[in-house]
């Protein structure tokens, strides 16, 4: 039992440092997207070599971000990975024909608006979050 | 799929997050199984049967 427990607590601590890498990753994609999308007008007057620099550094860290998010996904038990699958597979549909039809809208000009970016990935981020709220409020 | 997880565990005065320690889930997991929500894979319903000395069987019967 103490032996299945000293496990059992490295398990925690796994998941716990997993997530805490991940949160790292992500700020620090974050902070260069800002950086990237910032630095050009304000820091850096639209010298293209550090903006291309600045673009390079976002990429770098976002792959990192994605590849913490895989190591923390496989440190999860099965059933908060099943959630987890389940919100990408909402996300990815939802962010699928969302952005299909903003973009129609947009080039049908029925918009006055341009379609932008962003707006989608608010979409996705909030249908994300929804759809593991829902999933996590399922199990329970 | 049907399961003793919850008289078990009462059994041997366990909490769900005694038990979930052992498991190495979440509690919010082990309360899923209990309650039926969420069905456990083979691999873990093995680990739960070695936890509680018995055989899956013992544990989890088929509904169907």
């Amino acid at each position: 039992m103490m032996n299945e427990n000293s496990n059992a607590n490295a398990w925690q601590r796994k998941v716990a440092s997993s997530a805490s890498n991940l949160a790292r990753w992500t700020l620090g994609w974050v902070l260069t997207m800002a950086l990237a999308t910032f630095g050009p007008p304000w820091l850096w007057n639209d010298h293209k070599l550090w903006t291309l620099g600045a673009i390079a550094l976002n990429t770098l860290l976002g792959i990192g971000m994605v590849l913490a998010n895989i190591k923390h996904l496989k440190t999860l038990d099965e059933m908060q990975q099943r959630i987890q699958l389940e919100a990408m597979g909402i996300t990815l549909g939802v962010g699928l024909v969302v952005g299909m039809s903003y973009s129609n809208l947009d080039i049908s000009n029925v918009i006055a608006i341009d379609a932008e970016i962003s707006v989608l990935v608010i979409i996705m981020g909030l249908t994300f979050l929804t759809a593991t709220l829902l999933g996590a409020k399922r199990y329970k | 799929m049907k399961n003793h997880l919850k008289q078990l565990r009462a059994q041997r005065q366990w909490t769900q997050a005694q038990l979930a320690e052992q498991l190495e889930v979440s509690r919010q997991t082990v309360n899923a199984i209990e309650t039926g929500k969420f069905d456990p894979s083979l691999p873990l319903a093995f680990k739960a049967a070695r936890i509680f000395g018995l055989t899956i069987e013992e544990i989890f019967q088929d509904e169907g």
